[in-house]
């Protein structure tokens, strides 16, 4: 079931008109040693009503109840609006906006999330946006070490206390140019980074801080960006957006600012969806522009004086620099941009701040409502946006196990990643979630630990 | 080679002598043509040095990015700053206003560079 | 008609007043971290919101509203069904993290979507987890130099590509640290082999190619470049970018690849959102099979599960925070349930009829091909070199000049061997009466090379805003509002 318009009249018109008598005559340079008859093993077409009842029904597979895990990905209330405007077509099935004239309102909206997400940050640019969370540190790493001029190593500063998978990416991506990450300790009182560690590596082009931590916790990132800085080393900022609504961000960071901010752009109006599409953020300082990597969009004037916008800097771009590029990056995550550009409008100066202040004081709610249970300890003493760390008597994998089969994904198992946090889960909550749900929460895990030997 | 002998080569570069053991080197009229009004020369440092054929500047576009090679060896002593704020002088005066750096070197290498008239006829040759 | 910024109709005070929320009193952040400055986001009404967007999105060309006829992008028809279908709500809402019991749903589809891919490549093994295609060729190489580096062999660092690849490709090689190696291309459209043999060597980690290739043409030595790549112990890469020319009528497998990505948003259908985002699937034969990037899916006893470094110790890792773009992956796999088999060849056939149609149209109304005695692909090149040095219009001109005539242009000056060139690929979805239509409007613009060219020379003259100064825009850069 093609979605082909051709009728049988349409068909011998154009091939009368190539001069030849069958489609496959098309296919004559091709040697015939490389054709394929049919392709088998491809379950047969079904049409869109068959379709519709196939899919819906698997997706009811997944119906579930409760989430209560961060970890990267957040759960915020996403407006109507949002998608029902980003999934209009001329969002949707336009693509990078090459003929500017054709692409005013992608060009301009990228302006407006440009314009946000740099003030956001406070940076004086921003690009279009990059994959994801992950991948965009990979990216900000690389130009860390294009920008620090200062220094020849191109060891990367990479505490413990950073999303597991955004190191595992990076490692993925960077190693093969001869980037070095050098992990460091996070204390295990407060799970902030271990500071004393940090001296040995003087010699590093650049420091990556997690703030709220992967546990949470809020990092003295003043601190931590004025003694890189002393040290001739690049700050890259990892931030959660919308909790960057409530706390200090990246570029006033201590002194002089970090200098490269990046993160995922998913919490501001992107659905979980599995853990994609949603997309990664960058911001940093003017003086850095062109090593910027992704498309940037910049504004300018038409021949009659009126203002408009166009993709800028593009020389930076594998298009046109090719293998001196900043990046191989060419098509990014256009479309989540739009649902968050929407999202940041429709919240706007103050709903931001709320939606983060509301994440915060939940998730004050939840501690005190977990932390009398029997058992349960509350890891790191310190400041927190998001999440907890909650240490169980019995097995997390069960309890976890226990109370999914019942609805509920407690969070997620830090013992996967971290060794030494045994039976440790790694809680969030957010603006969305009630007074009942928590108390569902704490039900279940009462239930769960009488249950489990 | 004496002042106001211009070479070039294959990749459009000029260069010239300027003083004892002074080269001013830029691109060609052709150069800039091929590539379009220039919005940005991204310079080495002072004092940075390079062999013969090093990509040693950057000339920039909206639609090409090109490499600039230098034709001889040795330390850039000084760049053209004006092409910071104006940088499409090097379209409105490629062997002029619109040099690019200044390159010193004790014992330059002139090999495999043309004269203007062995140039031309490579110009003519592109053109088909 | 110019719509302001969303800053610029901002008033201060003013709120969406249903998204208001309890904020609660339980605070315990201390002053010294917390932000002091504004956010500057504007403040405005929802009503306001919805304006400002459906405004904006009226000043785009579209699939959905405009024939799109970029070359090398596959801008065809995206399914309605497959965005309604992505978007329920039991998919949208599975936390990544989620365990696999109560995932069964989504882990079934992504499964599918993987064999079904394996099938259309020939492959053995399929990952999902490439973002677009950029980032499945970084997994492609990545992988390339893994089997390499498996075997002892770390000296193999070079990578050749066509002068006609796409910029991702050197960029890509770069990104992994490895050399590049361009070849130039023979004067009808082939890669040199001769060039190619004196290429390839001890150093040699693999080559890259698209085929057909970014000229809209067969590599007809293929067989030939295979062989003479593999003896010299490199490993062949297949762009899948025009796969839409042959999905299922040749399978990459079968042409000597051992490795390639699929751009999803391209031959699969789901959007290209503005840019994204995009799907790169890779697949990998027998020998890169090892190599893999995680996660994929595999299956135990009906139950279908994430397969992880104990499947796979040698993978090149992970690639995203989580699974790549699921959402688009769910999207691809409604668009491959609908066309099974049968459909997919039909996607080539019809996407290849309508490039030879429109090519040959094209050239009866005197525009110059750049390899006039090939057959097109799903796509051809036309160059406006002669145009040029006669009228003085370019294929920028032409471009602009199109939008007038409600159509987007092709790509332009792509591939860079190509001077003046327009890429034009209409694809499949496409009816004979809108390429007509498309002729008729080229027709009549090289008319106009004569008796308007001043007109061309300042198109587009009917939409919203005239032609964008792109000097201006990089000169005084200005990035962001305020």
């Amino acid at each position: 079931m093609s979605f082909i318009p051709h009728t049988k009249e349409d068909i011998a018109t154009m091939l009368a008109e190539i001069g030849i008598s069958d489609i496959e005559a098309l296919y004559d340079e091709i040697p015939d040693e490389f054709k394929i008859g049919t392709l088998e093993g491809i379950p047969s077409a079904a049409n869109e009503m068959e379709v519709v009842r196939e899919i819906t029904a698997l997706a009811a597979k997944d119906k579930f109840g409760l989430n209560f895990i961060g970890a990267g990905a957040y759960e915020h209330f996403i407006p109507s609006v949002v998608w029902e405007l980003t999934t209009r077509g001329e969002f949707y099935t336009a693509y990078t906006p090459y003929q500017a004239e054709a692409s005013q309102g992608t060009l301009q909206l990228i302006y407006e999330y440009q314009s946000m997400m740099s003030n956001l940050m406070a940076h004086d640019i921003s690009n279009a946006s990059l994959y994801d969370g992950a991948s965009s540190l990979a990216e900000a790493i690389l130009m860390a070490i294009r920008v620090n001029r200062t220094k020849d190593s191109k060891k990367i500063i990479m505490p413990r206390n950073l999303h597991p998978s955004y190191k595992a990416v990076a490692e993925s991506i960077t190693t093969k140019q001869g980037v070095e990450l050098i992990d460091i300790e996070f204390n295990p009182a407060d799970g902030l980074i271990n500071t004393q560690d940090l001296d040995s590596h003087s010699d590093a082009t650049a420091l990556v801080i997690q703030n709220p931590n992967f546990f949470g916790s809020l990092e003295n990132v003043d601190g931590l960006t004025d003694w890189a800085h002393s040290q001739n080393i690049i700050v890259i900022a990892v931030v959660n957006p919308i909790a960057m609504a409530l706390l200090k961000p990246p570029g006033i960071w201590g002194e002089r600012g970090a200098d490269i901010a990046c993160g995922e752009g998913q919490p501001l109006g992107v659905p979980l969806s599995s853990g994609g599409p949603y997309y990664g953020f960058m911001t940093t300082r003017g003086e850095f522009s062109r090593q910027l990597p992704g498309r940037i969009v910049g504004k300018t004037l038409d021949s009659n004086g009126n203002e408009g916008f166009v993709l800028t800097l593009q020389a930076r771009e594998q298009h046109i620099r090719r293998s001196k590029a900043t990046s191989n990056i060419c098509t990014n995550q256009g479309l989540m941009v739009t649902a968050s550009t929407m999202y940041m409008s429709l919240y706007g100066e103050q709903g931001l701040v709320d939606v983060a202040k509301s994440c915060h004081s939940k998730l004050n709610e939840f501690i005190t409502a977990i932390k009398n249970l029997k058992g349960i300890e509350v890891l790191f003493d310190s400041e927190r946006f998001h999440e907890v760390a909650i240490c169980m008597p019995k097995s997390s994998k069960k309890i976890i196990e226990y109370m999914e089969s019942h609805g509920i994904s407690p969070g997620l198992d830090l013992s996967l990643y971290f060794p030494e946090l045994e039976n440790t889960v790694l809680a969030c909550v957010t603006e969305v979630k009630t007074t009942e749900d928590i108390q569902a929460y704490v039900s279940l895990l009462e239930e769960a630990l009488e249950v489990i030997e | 080679m004496s002042e106001e002998i211009i070479l070039y080569t294959k990749d459009h570069e000029w260069i010239k002598k300027t003083g004892d053991q002074s080269y001013m080197v830029g691109i060609t009229e052709h150069a800039q043509d091929a590539l379009g009004e220039l919005v940005f020369v991204d310079f080495p440092a002072i004092n940075a040095e390079f062999s013969k054929g090093d990509a040693f500047i950057v000339v920039e576009s909206v639609k090409a990015a090109s490499d600039v090679y230098s034709p001889i060896s040795g330390t850039v002593i000084e760049i053209n700053d004006a092409l910071n704020s104006n940088p499409s002088m090097v379209n409105s005066d490629p062997q002029g206003d619109g040099w690019l750096c200044i390159i010193q070197s004790e014992n330059a290498d002139m090999s495999g560079l043309m004269n203007e008239a062995e140039y031309k006829s490579l110009l003519e040759t592109l053109d088909h | 008609m110019k719509e302001q910024l969303i800053f610029q109709q901002s008033k201060k005070g003013r709120r969406v007043n249903s998204l208001k929320l309890d904020i609660g009193d339980s605070f315990s952040i201390s002053k010294d971290k917390l932000r002091e400055t504004p956010l500057g986001f504007a403040e405005v009404s929802e009503l306001q919101v919805v304006r400002h967007f459906t405004r904006l999105s009226q000043q785009n060309f579209s699939i959905d509203t405009n024939f799109y006829p970029l070359g090398s992008c596959t801008m065809k028809y995206n399914p309605r069904a497959c965005n309604k279908l992505a978007l329920n709500p039991d998919f949208l809402s599975r936390h990544p993290y989620r365990g696999e019991t109560n995932s069964q749903g989504v882990l079934e589809c992504l499964y599918n979507l993987q064999s079904i891919l394996e099938v259309v490549t020939g492959m053995d093994q399929v990952s999902l987890t490439p973002m677009a295609g950029a980032q499945g060729e970084l997994a492609g190489v990545a992988m390339i130099l893994a089997y390499h580096k498996k075997r002892g062999e770390t000296h193999r660092n070079e990578i050749i590509v066509p002068d006609g690849a796409h910029g991702t490709n050197p960029a890509t090689a770069i990104m992994c640290g490895c050399k590049v190696i361009e070849l130039p291309t023979d004067k009808n459209g082939n890669l040199d082999i001769a060039l190619l043999k004196d290429a390839v060597g001890p150093n040699t980690a693999g080559i890259m190619l698209t085929n057909p290739s970014t000229l809209g043409t067969f590599e007809q030595g293929i067989g030939e470049i295979s062989s003479i790549v593999h003896d010299a112990g490199g490993l062949m890469y297949y762009d899948g970018a025009n796969l839409n020319a042959i999905l299922g009528k040749v399978l990459p497998a079968s042409m000597g690849f051992d490795v390639m990505h699929i751009n999803l948003h391209k031959t699969f259908a789901t959007p290209h959102g503005g840019g994204g985002p995009g799907s790169g699937a890779v697949a990998v034969n027998e020998k890169l099979k090892p190599f893999i990037p995680l996660p994929v899916v595999t299956k135990t006893d009906d139950k279908y599960r994430w397969a992880n470094t104990d499947d796979f110790p040698d993978s090149i890792g992970k690639l995203s925070a989580f699974m790549g773009n699921v959402g688009v992956l769910l999207r691809a796999y409604v668009y491959a349930r609908m066309l099974g088999g049968e459909g997919m060849t039909e996607v080539s056939n019809f996407s290849t009829l309508n490039a030879n149609y429109l090519m040959k149209k094209l050239q009866k109304n005197g525009f110059k091909l750049a390899y006039p005695g090939r057959r097109a692909s799903h796509e051809f090149a036309i160059s406006l070199k002669e145009i040029t040095k006669e009228t003085g219009a370019t294929a920028m001109d032409v471009a602009k000049a199109l939008l007038d005539y409600g159509f987007h242009a092709p790509t332009t000056y792509f591939p860079l061997l190509i001077p003046e060139c327009l890429l034009i690929e209409p694809t499949e979805t496409e009816s004979k009466e809108t390429l007509d239509a498309f002729v008729d409007a080229m027709t009549d613009i090289k008319a106009r090379f004569v008796s308007d060219i001043d007109g061309i020379k300042s198109s587009p003259n009917t939409l919203a805003l005239t032609r964008l100064d792109d000097v201006k825009a990089v000169k005084e850069l200005n990035v962001r509002f305020g």
